[in-house]
C-alpha cells in the first residue's frame, strides 16, 4: 500500500465514504423505485443479479441482471450520489430477457435490479458489492 | 554422537496412523514406538481412486521450521469451528497428546523444543519419497497441487519460478491452480502455461475484457481412474487482483463464480463423471460455504489458508481436505466410487517430518542444481536469533514484529505496515538467520519497501478495510490473508463491530500519545499493489537491520487489544 500525497487524499477521499458500509440508500433510491413502479407492491427476489462479492475495481464492476418475462429492468446503484445506472427494456422479440454491461461504484454499497414483468408485477433483487483498498492478500 | 535420524528413532514417543483417518490414533501408540517413515506412510489402500493432495508450497525445496498459529479467529457461522481452533483445544478436538509428533506438526505450543526435538519440516524432496510410496500402492493415483507454489525463495525470484517449475514437472502433478504464480506477471505465467505438462485449472479464470471464461485456462480434467470417471475441476484464488497487484496482469478476472461452479459441476455429471472434485484455492471458509451453495461436489482439495486439518470436514456429502503449506504436508485420499457416486473414503494427512522421511535422490539432486547457482548468497549469515521467529497469527508474529522494526529505524518512519500474509517458515533460538532466511519471508515481485505520509484518519481507513477482509461474517467477502501488521502503533479492534467501528484507540507508541486524525504520519511499509512504488527492496531493509543488530530478540508484544472474540 504506497500512495504519493496526491494520491493519499484522493484515495483517502473515497475510503472514507467507504467505512460506512453498505453506504446508506440515497432517499432518491426510493424515490426512482417508485417512479418506475409507480407504488405498486414490489416481490423481494425473483430478478438474477450477477455481481462480484468484492469489486477488482470499483471503477468498473461487471454486472448481469435478467428475470424470465420481464418487459424491463431497472438498475441502481444505492449508494452512488447519482444512484440511477440503467433501465434495459425488452420488446416482444426479445430473445432473452438479460443483460450484462459494466457499472461504477463509489463505495461498498448494495445494487438493486427491479423488474417489471409482462403481467405488471415487481420484483426486486440486491446484492452488496464491497469496494475496498485490498493489498493483504495471503 | 547420536544422529538426529537416530535419535528420534531411539527416543522419540512418537507413532504413526493407524485406520481410517488422521492423527487421532496417534497418541495411543505414543511412548510404545519410534516413528518411522513406514508408519507415517502407513495405510490401507482402499476403493479404487488415489487422491494425492500438496498445496501452497511458497516455493520451499528444502525442510524448514513451520510453526502453526496461536491465534486464528473465526466469525459468523465459522466461529469456534475448525480452522479456527487452536493449540489445546485443537489437540482435545483430534485427541492428540502434548508433546507429541501430532502436537509439534498441528499446534503452536513449546514450539521451539520440540522444533529442537522432531526436526524440520517438509522438502519436496521427502515429498517425492511420499508421492512415490503413495504410486507404489497406487500407480494411478491422481497429484493434484493447490498452488502458490511458483513464490517465495531466493531461488524462486531468481529464476522467475523456473526452479519451482522444473521440480515440480518432475513430480509430475496431474493438475494444477493458482494464486502467487500471476505476481510473476502475466507474460510470465503463459511462457510456463505454453510448455506445462499438466492441466491449468480455473473454472474462475476470465479473461477480463471480454467477462467470459479464459481460453488459456481449462475449467476441468477428466480422468479415467479404477473403472471411474473422474471430474477435477479448477477454482483459482477468487481475489488476486484486489489481494495481489493487478497491474500485473490485467488480462485476467476472477471471482467466487459460484454459479458457474454448478454449471460446471452439472456439466461434468452431464458427462458421466461419477466423481467430481474441486481443486480449490477459495480458502477453508469459502469453500465451507461454495460447497453448501453447490451441489453435486464429492472433494474439496482446500488451499490458500494454509490449515493443516487432520480429517475431512464434512458439508453436506461433500468432503472437505485441507493439507497445510510450505510442504510440510501432504494428504492423500482413496475414495471407493462406484455407480456413480462416492461411496466412502479413507484419508490421511502425512506429516513431511524430514529426519524420518528419506529424501529421494534423484529429487534431491534437481534441487541442488537449481540452488547451486546461488547457493553462496543465500548461504551468507546475516545474524542470529535469540528468540523464534514466525508468521503465523491474525495480528502479528515475531517475524513481521522484526521486519516492522526495520521498516521503523532504516526508513525513519513513525510507523510500520508489514502485510498479512500466511507464507514464511519460522526460526527457532539459536538459529542463524541466512540470507535465505529473510528472503523465505519476503521475497516477491512487488517488494519495494515505500516511505509516505498519511493521516491518522486514512491509517484507521486502512485498518478498517483490511480488518472486515478478515472478520466479515460472510466469508465470501473475507480474503484469506491476516490482518495487516503495523510497528510503531498500538489498536483495539473488536472483531465483532461492522466496517468503521472495529478499530480504536490508536496510539503511537514513541510518545503514547492518541493519533491525531487530521495530522500526518511517516509510514514505511512493503508489499503495496500500486504500480510504480519507489524505495528499496525490502529483504535489504531487513537484512540491513539484521546485521546491525547482530543477535536479534523479539519478546512477545501487545500492541493490538483484540475484544469481541
Amino acid at each position: 500500500m504506497e500512495f504519493t500525497r496526491r494520491e493519499t487524499l484522493a484515495v483517502g477521499a473515497a475510503a472514507v465514504v467507504a467505512t460506512a458500509l453498505p453506504l446508506p440508500a440515497l432517499a432518491s433510491t426510493d424515490d426512482a423505485i417508485a417512479a418506475f413502479t409507480g407504488g405498486a407492491d414490489v416481490a423481494d427476489g425473483g430478478v438474477d443479479l450477477d455481481a462480484p462479492e468484492i469489486a477488482e475495481n470499483g471503477n468498473t464492476v461487471p454486472i448481469e441482471v435478467g428475470a424470465e418475462g420481464a418487459v424491463s429492468i431497472m438498475v441502481l446503484a444505492a449508494g452512488n450520489p447519482t444512484p440511477g445506472v440503467a433501465t434495459f427494456n425488452f420488446g416482444p422479440m426479445a430473445g432473452a430477457t438479460r443483460a450484462k454491461t459494466r457499472i461504477r461504484l463509489a463505495g461498498t454499497q448494495d445494487v438493486v435490479a427491479v423488474a417489471k414483468m409482462a403481467d405488471g408485477s415487481f420484483a426486486k433483487t440486491s446484492k452488496t458489492v464491497k469496494v475496498t483498498i485490498g493489498g493483504c492478500g495471503g | 554422537m547420536i544422529s538426529r535420524r537416530d535419535f528420534l528413532q531411539v527416543s522419540m514417543a512418537a507413532s504413526a496412523l493407524v485406520g481410517a483417518s488422521g492423527f487421532g490414533n496417534w497418541a495411543k501408540l505414543a511412548a510404545q514406538q519410534a516413528l518411522t517413515q513406514d508408519q507415517l506412510l502407513e495405510f490401507d489402500t482402499f476403493g479404487n481412486v488415489s487422491l494425492i493432495h500438496i498445496t501452497d508450497i511458497h516455493a520451499q525445496l528444502k525442510p524448514i521450521y513451520f510453526r502453526e498459529p496461536e491465534i486464528n479467529i473465526g466469525v459468523g457461522d465459522n466461529k469456534g469451528k475448525v480452522p479456527h481452533i487452536t493449540g489445546a483445544d485443537f489437540r482435545k478436538a483430534y485427541g492428540i497428546e502434548d508433546g507429541s509428533p501430532s502436537a509439534y506438526a498441528l499446534t503452536y505450543n513449546d514450539f521451539s523444543s520440540l522444533a529442537q526435538a522432531y526436526g524440520k519440516v517438509g522438502g519436496l524432496d521427502r515429498v517425492a519419497t511420499v508421492v512415490k510410496a503413495i504410486r507404489a500402492d497406487r500407480p494411478d493415483a491422481i497429484l493434484l497441487d493447490g498452488g502458490d507454489t511458483w513464490h517465495g525463495s531466493y531461488t524462486c525470484y531468481q529464476t522467475d519460478g523456473q526452479d519451482m517449475v522444473n521440480v515440480m514437472n518432475a513430480l509430475k502433478p496431474d493438475a494444477m491452480t493458482f494464486h502467487w504464480e500471476f505476481t510473476l506477471g502475466q507474460d510470465r505465467v503463459r511462457d510456463i502455461l505454453a510448455d506445462l505438462p499438466f492441466a491449468a485449472l480455473g473454472q474462475n479464470i476470465f479473461d477480463a475484457e471480454w467477462d467470459e471464461p479464459s481460453e488459456e485456462f481449462a475449467d476441468y480434467q477428466f480422468f479415467e481412474r479404477g473403472g471411474a470417471k473422474i471430474a477435477v475441476i479448477g477454482q483459482a484464488f477468487p481475489y488476486m487482483p484486489i489481494a495481489n497487484p493487478g497491474w500485473m496482469f490485467p488480462d485476467f478476472s476472477f471471482g467466487i463464480r459460484d454459479e458457474r461452479m454448478q454449471e460446471m459441476v452439472d456439466e461434468v455429471r452431464g458427462q458421466g463423471a461419477d466423481l467430481v472434485v474441486v481443486l480449490s484455492h477459495n480458502g477453508f471458509d469459502v469453500d465451507k460455504q461454495m460447497v453448501s451453495n453447490v451441489s453435486g461436489i464429492d472433494v474439496v482439495l482446500s488451499g490458500h489458508t494454509h490449515d493443516a486439518i487432520p480429517e475431512p470436514v464434512l458439508v453436506g456429502e461433500t468432503i472437505i481436505v485441507a493439507s497445510g503449506s510450505n510442504g510440510k504436508f501432504v494428504s492423500r485420499v482413496d475414495l471407493d466410487v462406484r455407480d456413480g457416486r462416492m461411496m466412502g473414503f479413507r484419508h490421511k494427512l502425512i506429516p513431511i517430518f524430514s529426519d524420518v522421511i528419506e529424501p529421494d535422490a534423484e529429487m534431491s539432486a534437481l534441487i541442488d542444481e537449481q540452488r547451486a547457482p546461488y547457493e553462496a548468497e543465500m548461504a551468507e549469515v546475516i545474524g542470529q536469533t535469540d528468540s523464534t521467529l514466525y508468521r503465523r497469527g491474525n495480528f502479528n508474529g515475531t517475524w513481521d514484529d522484526l521486519i516492522c522494526d526495520a521498516l521503523l529505524s532504516e526508513r525513519e518512519a513513525d510507523i510500520a505496515m508489514s502485510p498479512g500474509v500466511r507464507w514464511g517458515p519460522s526460526l527457532i533460538p539459536g538459529d542463524d538467520i541466512t540470507r535465505e532466511d529473510i528472503w523465505n519471508v519476503t521475497s516477491m515481485t512487488y517488494g519495494k519497501a515505500y516511505r509516505s505520509e498519511m493521516t491518522g484518519e486514512f491509517i484507521k481507513v486502512i485498518l478498517e478495510d483490511v480488518a472486515d477482509n478478515i472478520f466479515n461474517p460472510n466469508p465470501y467477502y473475507q480474503q484469506g490473508g491476516d490482518m495487516v501488521r503495523i510497528g510503531g502503533m498500538g489498536y483495539a479492534i473488536d472483531i465483532s463491530k461492522p466496517q468503521g467501528e472495529r478499530i480504536s484507540d490508536m496510539t503511537l507508541l514513541s510518545t503514547g500519545e492518541a493519533i491525531d486524525p487530521a495530522r500526518n504520519y511517516v509510514v514505511a511499509g512493503w508489499a503495496s499493489v500500486n504500480e510504480g512504488t519507489e524505495g528499496p527492496q525490502i529483504w535489504d531493509v531487513v537484512e540491513n537491520h539484521i546485521a546491525k543488530q547482530g543477535t536479534v530478540t523479539i519478546e512477545a508484544r501487545d500492541n493490538v487489544k483484540v475484544t469481541g472474540v
